[in-house]
This record gives structure tokens, C-alpha cells and sequence, in this order.
């Protein structure tokens, strides 16, 4: 007898899939961005999934020219591994004008060397919807995320009148400049992305695993993203420090901490 | 301690929480995650100076209002989803917003609910509000209730009060057919009742929330419902043809014969397709898979598959329980479009019988207008195509649907009282809206699809005429307006002065040309059946199709001379053999294949049907009003 159950990555994964392809149909010119993190991983697996083994839209990698070496060899070799479309952006006329970790502070940084370099990259290339890898549990701001979330042409996010989405129906139109930003993982947990990773072997960067008693928990730009103390080695040891832990995941990450509802502020104003 | 691994294994338990304004959600909620251990390190600290700073008295809803303007304004904006969990279970509240916009934020949240607590102030009890998100939870089909009646310490912890609260409410539950699980007294602010149990409430036999939450049972996959697969798409990444989509109820397995509505065709089920899967042997109820089929029918988006004995409701009429969700008042003249599943199809509100007051449960006018903001109605849909449903209380993921206007979902719907046998008799009944001038867009709209010439080509015998009939039947079986032209309608009428000498053939092809122009701006899909030899007749045919502004497709029927000769349907080639007649197209004139046609059917090896299904599968995406969900 064939097993008839499903197990709650299964319905994450099922789910995610349903999201994907909803969204290959709705909006034909599409791209996701991927910053080689664990959760962008989870989700060039999940795009291949859903299209049988491609993933059929660009690739695009915001490259703050603040990287991790390591996260660029990956990469490299990710995009030959997966075969992908890579598009690389860099937010060129803000590096000409000096914006730097070492003279401004991380919200303006992020801000210029994220948000706008996305929005220069929208703008060349018209994407009229954009696969993001957030989750609900990473930040409360982003508990109130839709599936499917509407951005106007200045990149804002009304969280005040949010579009209703229920029963699989979910908003896929968008005007002209607009976008529409899809969501697959909303409601994958940090350690669900984990126990997925383990259980079909998803390749990586080794930087979220433990060296000399500290590790990555969450990998942003070098200058303004700390490991944490952890002798976590392999997913197992992380599971099971991530079942104890009851500190946020973004701690290490210093924009999200610069003032109070620094999130809020960044997210309105486009941050992933 | 939990056991790791039976968190991977079960299904999280998604809980939404509602309640009137101000009977303490949030505090509840917010002392759930304290009491649980739920919140993270120094959250609470920081929330405590954050009130200290701003000079505000803390409260436990701040632990949960993300957003600056939520603190400021002690509301709750929209819906958040919060994961926490029991040493026995993980578990996601969702806290839905009691005020006036709750409808459309709570439903985002509570449509995917397993259950719902319900929270009731003890010292204001039943309101309106408590009335109606229990009858819009049970017309999401949301069966499981618990009722935490809260702010106890108000009333001095009396149970005679809590009875009376219960007493009210477990009738007016009762009505809409619901039996909530547990009423549980509580101090939300005090924390009575939450984890622990309450000593100064030591006359209530029945748990706390926590128990309860315990009791409560996770909706399990509707594999013993009838199969519905609903497709979301046909890829062709490489040389499989894979339908993907989901497996909304019922199980599916390889060697299935699968009837595929609306179109009534049926296939056999070859593979299940799944990228990286060990076990591709079953699909099951919220599985999102892709299969291949033995024969290759026509299949598109929207397409619902079922076993044969277990189809759904077929139908462009049906009741429903309308909720209304936008500011703008549903209108009965006003094209909507509707989305059911994978489907989206135009459709009209044509009827209001019963507008339900859903605080009273009071149904009011019989022909209502129209249906505000927050209303409830008993309404007949018509839908400008075929829609393929099922009753709610049968299968609800196929008995639900939304109304969508300019790209944003302005109601929800419960279909009830669709008849099963109804199929075959269903027709395509004729309702007019009216849209103003009529434009090409307009009759687009009427017509629910876009005029066009489909031009077929190809050799005497490689069946022209054959496919051309046949696709003129599946259009017209979609209720389209299909139209044949060929050698018997032409050239014994319009042509009939003309004969076979070179310029008679010209000028009998420029005809043609005008004619399906003149048609396919009217509206129909024009369907031609000519041998049209010549590149530059084709050519001429496109450019006065695009004069009209119709769309122009060349369809190249293709088959070999020697497969053309050997049929020889009407002697024809016998006869140029023998010299009988001159200038026979591929004996002793040329065919000048086309170069770059929109379509190709090669009819020696493939047969009428999958010729068809090939044709269709290019030509319906080209023939929409509009294209689907794009702006």
C-alpha cells in the first residue's frame, strides 16, 4: 500500500509549487532574485520543481559589491550547476558617489545599494513581477505579507489596504510600473527551510555551518552581518540548536537594528 | 519534550482568532506566546521600554502590532500569522482584525484556518461583531470552534455570568449549525486559564485554552472526496507535454482514466511527473504534480480532470452565498470576472434573492439591487463560458469561487444546490450585457472571444476539409462562433463565374480572403479550407485579414504527396495522372509549403483528433477577449 500521507514539508512544498506556477501563468515577464542564502537555495529548488527540472525566468543577484568571496564562488557555481539565467546588478552611479559600509550607515547603504539597485534593474528590464524568498517569521513586518503583494511604481508597500487573498485566488495584475512580489516561502519557518535543505540535500554556501565556534546564521553584506557562537557543524547540530534558540534570526544583521522600526521603514520603502 | 521528528511528520494546526473590538484578542495571543515560551529573547523587555519611553501603559497586544501606526493607534491593521508550540503540537494563530475592513483581512487568514477561537468579553458579552464572524467563519466552511470568554476578573470570576454568555451564544452557533467544541472562562490579562489553570475559577471543570487547542484536530487531505485535478498549465520544456496542476481532492494514479471538463474529452493517465520524487505512483488531495496523458486530447488551464463515475457540475448557471468585500456596492448590470480554481471566465450577478443581515441572521428583500460592503447575499450567477463546479457541502475546493473586478477580488462565493445529472442537457444560453458602442473589443467581450481567419493550407487529400469540420464542432461546443469556408459554400455561390484557369484561381482566393475578413470582423472565427498553392495568395489573404484587424493564423496541414495520392478521397489525383486534369496541385502544378506558419499538424501521423488538439492548443490562447488575469 502506497503511504497516503503527507508530512508538513510536504504541504510546504506543495504549496510553494502551486505559488510558482500560479505566478509563471499570471505574469510572463518575470525574475527572482537570489542572494545565494539558504532561503534563495530553497527556492531555485522549489522553481525547479514546479517546472520539471529549470527554472524558466532570469536570475538576478543584487550585488552590493560588499560580498562574501565564498558567496560569489558559490555562484558561480550554482548558476553552471542549475543551468541558470544569471543577471548581476550592481547600484554603479551610488559606489561612484561613495556610498560605502565605511562612511554612511547600514539603512542608508542597504536602501541605496539594494532597494535602488533594484529598482534601476526594474526598470531596465520591466519585470512585472519579482519571486522573493521572505518568510513570516523573520521579522513582524513581514508576518502580514500577502502570497501575492502589490508595489506600486515607487517600490511602497500599502500594508494598510492590502489586497484580500484567499482559496488559491491571489492578485495578479499590475499597472504599468508596477509590480507584483511573489512569495513561495511565507510560510516556511527557519527551521523548516533547514529540515527541506536536509531532507533533499540542497546545495549551500558552507558558511552557515559552524568554523572555529561561530557560524552564519543569516548572510548579508560582510561589513554588517556577524556570525553567531554556535559549534553547529552540520544541519543536524543547527536543527537542534534552532529547536532550543529564542534569539530572532536577523540579530546579526544591522540594518534591521540601526533605530527602532527600522524594518518597517526600509520594507515601506521597498526592501525585500 | 516533543519529539523532533513529529513536527516534520504532522501538519501545523493554523488557528484564527477573532473577536469584537477590544474583548482582549490580542492580549490573548500575546499571553499564549509569553506563556509558551513562543517569543523571542527580549522581546518582552523591549516592548516594555518601548511603552516607557513613549509613555504609553503597556499592553500585551503591542507584542503583536508590527507596524509603528498599529502601536500608536492601539489597533491591529491587517492579518498576522504568528507560529508557536505545545510540547504536543506546532501551531500558527492568526490574528484577524475586528474592525470595519475585517472581512477582507480576516478571510486571508481564516479561509485556511483548521479552527477558529472565538473570544467574547465577559463584561460586554454577545455583540454584534461576535455574531457575525461566527457565521462568516462557518460560511468559510471553518467547523471546529472554541469560545474563550474573556476579561473574567470584570466579573468578579462568576460563573453564573460565563453560563449566561454561554447559554446566548451556544444558541445563536447553534443556528448556523455549529457545536463549538469548548466555552472556556479566562483572564486573558492575568493569565487565568491560559497555561494554568485558574484557582479562583476552580468551578469550571472543562481546561484551559491550551487543552483545548490540543483537542482540536487538523483538516486531513480530502483524499476520500471525487478526484478533482485542476489544471494550472501545459508545459513543453522538452519533449514531454506535462499537464501541471493540483490535485484538489480525490487521489489520481497512472492508468486512471481521467475525463477532462469542460471540454468532455477523456485520456488515460501515462505518468505522474514530479522533479527529484522517489514515489510517482499516487497523487493525493493538495499534491501539485504534472502528469502525461496516453492520448494526446486538448487540455488548457482551467481544464478540471475527474474519474468518469465522479464528474462535477458542468453549467453557466448556478446559486451561490455571496459575501461582499469592496467598498464599490455589487451591481447587477456589471461584468465580473470569476475565478473558480484554475478558472476565470466573464459572468454577471443575475439575480440578489436574499440579502442575510449577518449579525441576525435575519434574510431581508426579496430582488435586492445590490449588495454593500460587508453583506452577505443569496445571488444566481451566470458565467459567459462554461463553468465546472461542485456543491460546497460536496466538494468544497470546487464550490468556492471569488469575483474579481479590474485585476482585485471584490467577493467571495459558496456554490450550493448545483443538480449532478444536469450535465448533458446544459446549453449555452443566449445573455446580453450591454457595452456601449460596438467596437471589435465589444464584440469581443459579447461573443467571449476575438474574431480571426484561420487559414488552412496544404495538399488535395491531407484533410483540410476533415479538420476543418472538426474544429469548427469543438469551437461551437464552446460556444464560440465558428465558421467554415470551402470549395462547396464558395465556389458554388460567390465563385460560381469563376473557373480553374490561373487568374480564376487568384481572384477565387483574393474572394475568399475578403469574405473571412468581412466575417471575422463581425466576430466569428472564420475557418478556411483551400489548397491555396501559391505563397503570394497567402501572403495577400494576411494582409487584407489584418486590414480588418483580425487576427490571421496559417495552419499548415501537412502530409506527404504519396500519403495525399494513396487517399485520394474524391479521384482527383487518379484523374490528373490520367491527364483528365491540368494543372493538379502537387502533380503538375507546385505547392509552395509556407514558411513560417503560426501552426503545423502532420495528418500522416497524427490523427484528426490530436490534429485538433494540436490547432486548439495554439489557436484558443489567441482568441481571447482579453488576455487572462493581464491588465
Amino acid at each position: 500500500m502506497t503511504d497516503i500521507s503527507r508530512s508538513h514539508l510536504d504541504h510546504l512544498e506543495n504549496h510553494s509549487i502551486f505559488i510558482f506556477r500560479e505566478a509563471y501563468h499570471a505574469f510572463k515577464n518575470i525574475a527572482m532574485p537570489w542572494s545565494m542564502g539558504k532561503d534563495s537555495n530553497v527556492l531555485i529548488w522549489l522553481a525547479s520543481k514546479a517546472f520539471f527540472g529549470r527554472v524558466p525566468f532570469p536570475v538576478l543577484h543584487i550585488d552590493t559589491t560588499y560580498e562574501f568571496p565564498e558567496m560569489l564562488e558559490f555562484r558561480e557555481w550554482a548558476t553552471a550547476h542549475y543551468k541558470l539565467n544569471l543577471i548581476v546588478k550592481v547600484n554603479e552611479d551610488a559606489r561612484a558617489r561613495g556610498i560605502g559600509y565605511e562612511t554612511h550607515d547600514p539603512v542608508t547603504v542597504t536602501h541605496e545599494l539594494k532597494t535602488v539597485a533594484l529598482q534601476q534593474v526594474l526598470a531596465e528590464y520591466k519585470w512585472d513581477a519579482l519571486i522573493t524568498g521572505i518568510r513570516r517569521d523573520e521579522d513582524p513586518t513581514r508576518a502580514k505579507e500577502r502570497y501575492f503583494s502589490p508595489r506600486n511604481a515607487q517600490f511602497e508597500w500599502d500594508y494598510k489596504d492590502q489586497p484580500p487573498e484567499f482559496w488559491g485566488q491571489f492578485a495578479t495584475t499590475s499597472a504599468e510600473g508596477e509590480h507584483v512580489r511573489v512569495q513561495p516561502l511565507l510560510d516556511w519557518t527557519e527551521v523548516d527551510i533547514w529540515r527541506y535543505i536536509q531532507r533533499e540535500n540542497i546545495p549551500i554556501p558552507k558558511m552557515y555551518f559552524a568554523r572555529k565556534g561561530k557560524r552564519y546564521r543569516s548572510l548579508g553584506c560582510s561589513p554588517i552581518t556577524k556570525p553567531v557562537l554556535s559549534n553547529a557543524a552540520t544541519i543536524d547540530d543547527i536543527i537542534a540548536e534552532l529547536e532550543i534558540t529564542r534569539t530572532s534570526e536577523r540579530a546579526g544583521r544591522d540594518q534591521d537594528h540601526h533605530e527602532r522600526n527600522a524594518m518597517q521603514k526600509l520594507r515601506a520603502k521597498g526592501f525585500l | 519534550m516533543a519529539d523532533p521528528k513529529s513536527a516534520v511528520r504532522n501538519p501545523h494546526l493554523k488557528i484564527v482568532f477573532v473577536g469584537h473590538v477590544d474583548h482582549g484578542k490580542s492580549t490573548l495571543i500575546g499571553r499564549i506566546l509569553r506563556d509558551t515560551n513562543s517569543l523571542p529573547e527580549g522581546k518582552l523587555d523591549q516592548v516594555e521600554r518601548a511603552c516607557a519611553a513613549e509613555g504609553m501603559e503597556f499592553e500585551w497586544a503591542f507584542l503583536l502590532d508590527a507596524l509603528l501606526e498599529e502601536q500608536k493607534q492601539n489597533i491591529t491593521i491587517d492579518t498576522t500569522q504568528i507560529p508557536f508550540r505545545t510540547p504536543g503540537r506546532e501551531y500558527v494563530i492568526i490574528d484577524a482584525p475586528g474592525h470595519k475592513e475585517f472581512l477582507k483581512n480576516m478571510i486571508t487568514g481564516a479561509a485556511s484556518a483548521d479552527s477558529a477561537v472565538l473570544v467574547i468579553a465577559a463584561n460586554e458579552g454577545v455583540l454584534e461583531q461576535s455574531r457575525r464572524h461566527a457565521y462568516l467563519l462557518s460560511l468559510f466552511g471553518i467547523q471546529q470552534f472554541c469560545v474563550v470568554v474573556n476579561k473574567m476578573d470584570l466579573v468578579d470570576f462568576s460563573e453564573a455570568r460565563f453560563r449566561e454568555i454561554e447559554r446566548e451564544y451556544r444558541k445563536f452557533l447553534g443556528m448556523l449549525g455549529l457545536e463549538p467544541r469548548l466555552f472556556i472562562p479566562v483572564s486573558a490579562r492575568l493569565g487565568e486559564n491560559i497555561v494554568n489553570r485558574s484557582e479562583k475559577m476552580a468551578w469550571h471543570k472543562g481546561g484551559t485554552v491550551l487543552q483545548a487547542f490540543d483537542q482540536l484536530i487538523p483538516l486531513a487531505p480530502p483524499t476520500q472526496l471525487p478526484l478533482r485535478f485542476c489544471v494550472q498549465d501545459i508545459y513543453k520544456f522538452d519533449e514531454r507535454r506535462i499537464i501541471a496542476g493540483r490535485v484538489e481532492t480525490g487521489t489520481l494514479k497512472p492508468g486512471d482514466e481521467l475525463v477532462f471538463s469542460p471540454a468532455n474529452k477523456t485520456s488515460v493517465v501515462n505518468s505522474i511527473e514530479r522533479w527529484k520524487a522517489n514515489d510517482n505512483s499516487l497523487a493525493i488531495a493538495g499534491d501539485s504534480i504534472g502528469i502525461t496523458l496516453r492520448e494526446q486530447i486538448f487540455v488548457e488551464r482551467g481544464y478540471v480532470g475527474s474519474h468518469q463515475k465522479d464528474a462535477p457540475i458542468e453549467t453557466n448557471r448556478f446559486h451561490a452565498d455571496l459575501f461582499w468585500i469592496a467598498r464599490q456596492p455589487a451591481q447587477l448590470t456589471h461584468l465580473y470576472s470569476a475565478r473558480l480554481a484554475t478558472q476565470e471566465m466573464k459572468c454577471q450577478i443575475a439575480s440578489i434573492e436574499q440579502v442575510i443581515d449577518s449579525a441576525s441572521l435575519e434574510r431581508t428583500s426579496s430582488n435586492a439591487q445590490q449588495l454593500t460592503r460587508n453583506e452577505v447575499g443569496r445571488v444566481v450567477i451566470y458565467t459567459r463560458a462554461p463553468v465546472v463546479l461542485d456543491n460546497h457541502d460536496r466538494v468544497p475546493n470546487l464550490g468556492r469561487f471569488v469575483l474579481v473586478d479590474n485585476g482585485t477580488i471584490v467577493a467571495g462565493g459558496i456554490v450550493h444546490g448545483g443538480v449532478y445529472t444536469d450535465r448533458a442537457t446544459v446549453k449555452s444560453k443566449n445573455i446580453f450585457w450591454s457595452e456601449g458602442k460596438i467596437t471589435a473589443r465589444a464584440r469581443a467581450a459579447q461573443h467571449g472571444h476575438r474574431g480571426a481567419v484561420v487559414w488552412l493550407t496544404g495538399l488535395s487529400g491531407a484533410g483540410k476539409s476533415t479538420i476543418a469540420q472538426a474544429l469548427e464542432r469543438e469551437l461551437f461546443q464552446r460556444a464560440m462562433h465558428p465558421y467554415v469556408l470551402d470549395g462547396d459554400n464558395i465556389r458554388h455561390g460567390l465563385n460560381s463565374n469563376l473557373g480553374f484557369a490561373p487568374q480564376d484561381r487568384v481572384e477565387n482566393i483574393r474572394r475568399v480572403s475578403e469574405v473571412a475578413k468581412l466575417m471575422a470582423d463581425a466576430g466569428n472565427v472564420v475557418i478556411t479550407a483551400f489548397i491555396s498553392p501559391y505563397r503570394l495568395d497567402r501572403q495577400r489573404a494576411r494582409a487584407i485579414a489584418l486590414e480588418g484587424n483580425a487576427e490571421f493564423i496559417e495552419v499548415f496541414v501537412d502530409a506527404p504527396l504519396h500519403v495525399c495520392e494513396e487517399r485520394d478521397p474524391k479521384n482527383l489525383y487518379k484523374k490528373a495522372r490520367a491527364g483528365e486534369i491540368r494543372e493538379f496541385t502537387g502533380i503538375d502544378a507546385p505547392y509552395e509549403a509556407p514558411a513560417d506558419p503560426e501552426i503545423v499538424v502532420h495528418t500522416d501521423r497524427q490523427s484528426v483528433t490530436e490534429s485538433v488538439a494540436t490547432i486548439l492548443e495554439q489557436l484558443l490562447p489567441r482568441l481571447r477577449a482579453e488576455p487572462p488575469m493581464k491588465h
